[in-house]
């Protein structure tokens, strides 16, 4: 079994091998002056900003696609959510459905939140899709001085994360084998799915602290300072892609507050 | 190498009333390879535990002294290393090479020294891939070998292993057993319950008395000679014990379940299989070949991809009955007996079948009561299934397939880490349900177990097998 986020792009592309601190950082300062504002354009420009880059990060667009089907999927929920329940029904009407009337106003509502999601959703999509959790935890350690007890373990616990898709299959057939199922009461279901979930729970639990136990008598508790065997460091470069990731946001934002559709949140 | 001595060395957790090990005087010398004996509850697990620094000190109430080349051992951690049971849980890392390297990370080692020391560590235990081999892919014998490497690359005077091999197959449990044998230079404490392997590996054995003390210390053909029946009968697997076998005097019936060529995708080629009333049917074969697959397929637990499964005289595969259905018919017991507990109380766990069943209130009582002195858990009635021994929940878990009285009973791994008491209970039980006309089919890696008690053997390859006779079997 594979890690559910192992890297699945090219590790020498320009981008793809920067710090996994700069990588994060850049997402994030990119992405978050976006939420500033409620005008669709700021996350146009945006998006495509993003898509310009992927082929730097070493990534197939076919790839981004298969790794940001949840962003699709919760996409669509957004639009069905705004012709529902929208209360700018403004615009031309496209599609006449009573109290459900789609206008032009419904459709650039849920665009703009559409492509906000989207303009947000990516460069985290990227971090990832070109990251090694293991390099991400010691760039972590070793560059942002975050505590490697935190870091570390949450690495170790991270290992153990596909175990449970195991275990859960095993524990819904012991249950059926002792006689226990639902059939097609809906009550009895959900009490079923609570009884299991709080049997991995336990088990997991089990495993954590097992797993502590053994991490600590390898000297994980020992208050020596921990040396780094995997060397990552921060360069120019590293610094450029952060900096770079500034410019680009508070160039997005220019053009619109220049067009007048910027739209603050507050 | 480091010198291990206690003086009436005794631990009690906090919140219990039993001391967990007491009165334990021992002298262990530098570079001394000693195995550690005991009944189940002797306190093995907790002697070892306080040598690797691991019983801090607010977590319960110690006596006597316990020292590591005159340290107390929390102040001396570096000096022992620790391998545990369950490979999953004691590897850290993604790659194998990083995991090994954990350690010294840990401990400040400068960086430069580091991977020598780790593809050092991997050579001593023989570990056959690269560095950046994921530690995911590892059978469970070369995660434990990871495990160990993990703990020989901090150069530890003494090294303790808790029953190193007890989650493993044999073909994982030689593996482990060869890496141990090569380490020559530290002092070794080992428990393990599969004695006649452990003692190519030790010059010395320590038998701890439960309740306190040391009963026997010397070498091996000495405290068996003087020990060896008492150990056998509290469960040890004393060498040279053997158990007459428990075969069928009658032939068994028409088959009970029969499957036709049933494959899974990726997980087990065609089989055609069938269990009669009145036989055990042993699966044995290679990790990996689809033995617990075939188990939950026969078990009516698993939908085959391919081929069908008839039993019972139903019209409907066992995988389409209702749960309620199946468990009067079939009853699954699974490895890990902890998967199987649906309550808090063992009282309770006997009572959910026959209550699904639509028994009586006094039926079930009287159901509850019989299987509870049957498999000696009468004391526990009141506890949690979860705070069981391995033995106890073992015990449990079988218990509870019996409840709804099923005649065919699928037990994967039914004997597998078991102490040579309840393994005896097990295989006598096991007999007498065959002999009252249940059909046993059980997924084994134990031998023991197979020339015991099995009447038939259906050697699982990787390859696509048929059954040969399916009706008949041989005679011992």
């Amino acid at each position: 079994m594979t890690l559910a986020f192992q890297p699945v792009a090219d590790p020498a592309a320009p981008l793809a091998r920067r710090n996994p601190v700069a990588k994060l950082a850049a997402a994030l300062l990119f992405s978050l002056p976006l939420i500033a504002t409620l005008d669709p354009l700021t996350p146009a420009i945006a998006l495509a900003i993003e898509l310009a880059l992927v082929p730097l990060f070493g990534l197939r667009y076919a790839t981004l696609a298969r790794r940001a089907w949840p962003v699709l999927v919760a996409s669509l929920g957004l639009l069905v959510t705004m012709v529902l329940f929208s209360a700018n029904r403004s615009g031309t009407l496209l599609l006449d459905l009573g109290p459900f009337d789609v206008t032009t106003g419904v459709l650039m509502s849920a665009l703009g939140l559409i492509l906000r999601l989207f303009a947000v959703a990516v460069p985290g999509v990227l971090v990832f899709a070109t990251t090694d959790p293991t390099d991400l935890a010691d760039a972590l350690v070793q560059n942002a001085k975050a505590p490697a007890r935190f870091a570390i373990g949450a690495l170790a616990a991270f290992r153990l994360l596909p175990l449970l898709g195991a275990e859960w299959q095993m524990l819904t057939l012991a249950r059926r084998a002792r006689g226990v199922d639902a059939g097609r009461n809906p009550v009895a279901a959900l009490r079923l799915f609570v009884s299991t979930a709080f049997a991995l729970l336990v088990g997991a639990l089990r495993r954590g602290g097992r797993l502590a136990v053994a991490m600590d008598a390898r000297g994980f508790d020992s208050g020596i300072p921990r040396t780094y065997a995997r060397r990552q460091s921060f360069q120019r470069a590293d610094a450029a892609l952060v900096a770079g990731a500034v410019l680009l946001s508070a160039l997005a934002l220019t053009v619109t507050i220049t067009l007048g559709l910027f739209r603050p949140i507050i | 190498m480091s010198e291990v001595v206690l003086r009436g060395f005794g631990w009690r957790h906090a919140g219990r009333r039993a001391w967990a090990v007491r009165d334990v005087d021992l002298h262990i010398a530098h570079g001394e390879r000693v195995l550690l004996l005991g009944p189940s509850g002797a306190g093995k697990s907790t002697l070892l535990a306080a040598l690797a620094g691991l019983l801090p000190e607010d977590s319960g109430e110690a006596e006597g002294t316990i020292e590591i080349d005159g340290l107390d051992p929390r102040k001396a951690r570096d000096r022992a290393g620790i391998v545990f049971q369950d490979p999953q849980t004691q590897l850290v890392m993604a790659r194998s090479g990083d995991d090994v390297a954990f350690g010294l990370e840990n401990r400040g080692v400068p960086p430069a020294q580091i991977w020598p020391r780790v593809s050092d560590a991997l050579d001593r235990v023989g570990f056959p891939y690269p560095i950046t081999r994921s530690t995911a892919a590892l059978s469970g014998g070369e995660a434990q070998r990871l495990a160990l490497a993990g703990v020989l690359a901090l150069r530890p005077g003494v090294l303790l292993l808790d029953e190193p091999t007890a989650n493993l197959d044999p073909a994982g449990a030689t593996l482990v057993r060869e890496s141990v044998s090569g380490l020559t230079d530290t002092t070794m404490i080992l428990v393990e319950h599969r004695v006649a392997e452990a003692l190519p590996l030790v010059e010395r054995v320590v038998v701890l008395e439960p309740g306190g003390g040391i009963r026997a210390d010397g070498t091996p053909e000495m405290v068996f000679a003087a020990y060896g029946d008492r150990l056998a009968d509290e469960g040890v697997w004393v060498p040279g014990f053997t158990i007459p076998p428990l075969k069928s005097a009658t032939a068994a019936t028409p088959d009970l379940v029969r499957a036709e060529a049933v494959s899974v995708l990726n997980r087990l080629a065609p089989v055609t299989l069938g269990v009669g009333a009145g036989e055990v049917l042993a699966v044995t074969g290679p990790n990996g070949a689809g033995k617990s697959t075939l188990a939950l397929i026969i078990g009516g637990l698993l939908a085959p991809s391919a081929g069908r499964v008839r039993g019972f005289g139903d019209a409907k595969p066992p995988h389409k009955w209702r749960a309620a259905t199946l468990t009067g018919r079939i009853g699954s017991v699974f490895q890990n007996p902890e998967h199987q507990f649906v309550t808090s109380r063992v009282a309770d766990e006997l009572a959910v079948g026959p209550r699904r069943l639509g028994r009586s209130p006094t039926a079930v009582a009287t159901t509850v009561s019989d299987l509870l002195e049957r498999l000696r858990l009468t004391k526990l009635a009141n506890a949690n299934p979860y705070t069981l021994s391995g033995g106890e929940a073992r015990r449990l878990s079988v218990a509870t397939a019996l409840a709804t009285a099923p005649r065919l009973l699928v037990l994967d791994e039914p004997t597998f880490g078991q102490d040579r008491r309840t393994w005896i209970e097990l295989v006598t039980l096991l007999a007498t349900l065959r002999d009252d006309g249940h059909g046993i089919m059980a997924v084994t890696h134990d031998d023991d177990f197979v020339q015991t008690l099995a009447d038939r053997t259906f050697p699982l390859g990787t390859a696509p097998f048929q059954d040969p006779l399916p009706h008949r079997r041989p005679r011992p």
